[in-house]
């Protein structure tokens, strides 16, 4: 639809754009929209994006050392294109501290996406006993991490500078890295 | 003669609002725009794309349509 739209704009002496994946793409990117749609909390409203991330190739002992120095019990592999390609949690910074973090981690890790619904996932967090969801783009992208706990705090109705009051950038206000 | 008509991405997007003051045509039906369309966005449903309903743009700055997903 849109590229027709864009051909008659062209024709009437437009300089005409055509956003090929439109209002769906903006959404599933968690970014404001306008309109009588009913408002419900998403993902993006409780994804914090300070997850610590790491390269494929750190070893284990550096990580483990930033990590735990910046207070958090996970890491997020991503590779040079920002994209989320494991995990390292609890026992993985035990490992020899001279391994790698791509041979520690956990491969292929669960995601969802910013533009989702945040009670049903909190609710399929909770029956699965998941502490924690990476969040990212439709492609891959690594946005941040929605921690379980915090979520159900936001749904409580707890204001996001009380769960987030030390946390620069949360809630929300990710952007793709 | 026209030139091709230039597909965009998200952060081409914007990239064109921040710099360029682009402005956003949703092509969607009516209905569909009312419930959600991108911040700023006027509603011309293709249908009604004329010289008449377009003329609330400006030419001099670029447009950029978009409607659900492309399909």
């Amino acid at each position: 639809m849109s590229p027709r739209a864009a051909c008659r704009l062209e024709a009437l002496g437009y300089e005409a754009y055509d956003y090929v994946d439109g209002i769906a793409d903006w959404k599933a990117a968690g970014l404001p929209t306008e309109g009588t749609a009913e408002p419900k909390q998403r993902v993006a409203d409780a994804t914090r994006p300070d997850v610590p991330t790491c390269r494929p190739d750190e070893t284990i002992g550096v990580v483990a050392s930033r990590v735990i120095q910046a207070g958090w019990d996970v890491c997020v592999v991503v590779d040079c294109d920002a994209m989320a390609i494991g995990r390292i949690r609890g026992p993985g910074f035990d490992a020899d501290s001279e391994r790698q973090a791509v041979d520690v981690m956990e491969p292929g890790p669960s995601t969802v996406r910013p533009d989702g619904h945040l009670q049903p996932l909190v609710d399929r967090m909770h029956n699965r006993n998941a502490p924690h969801v990476l969040v990212t783009t439709p492609q891959g992208r690594l946005i941040g991490i929605l921690i379980r706990d915090e979520a159900a705090r936001l749904l409580a109705g707890e204001t996001p500078t009380q769960i987030w009051r030390d946390c620069a950038g949360c809630p929300g206000r990710w952007a793709t890295r | 003669m026209n030139r091709l008509v230039t597909d965009i991405d998200r952060s081409q997007l914007l990239r064109l609002i921040e710099d360029e003051d682009a402005q956003l045509v949703d092509v969607l039906p009516e209905p569909e725009y009312v419930e959600a369309h991108l911040p700023g966005a006027v509603n011309i449903p293709l249908e009604h794309l004329s010289a008449e309903t377009t003329g609330v743009l400006s030419s001099h700055r670029p447009v950029v349509v978009y409607c659900h997903d492309g399909l």
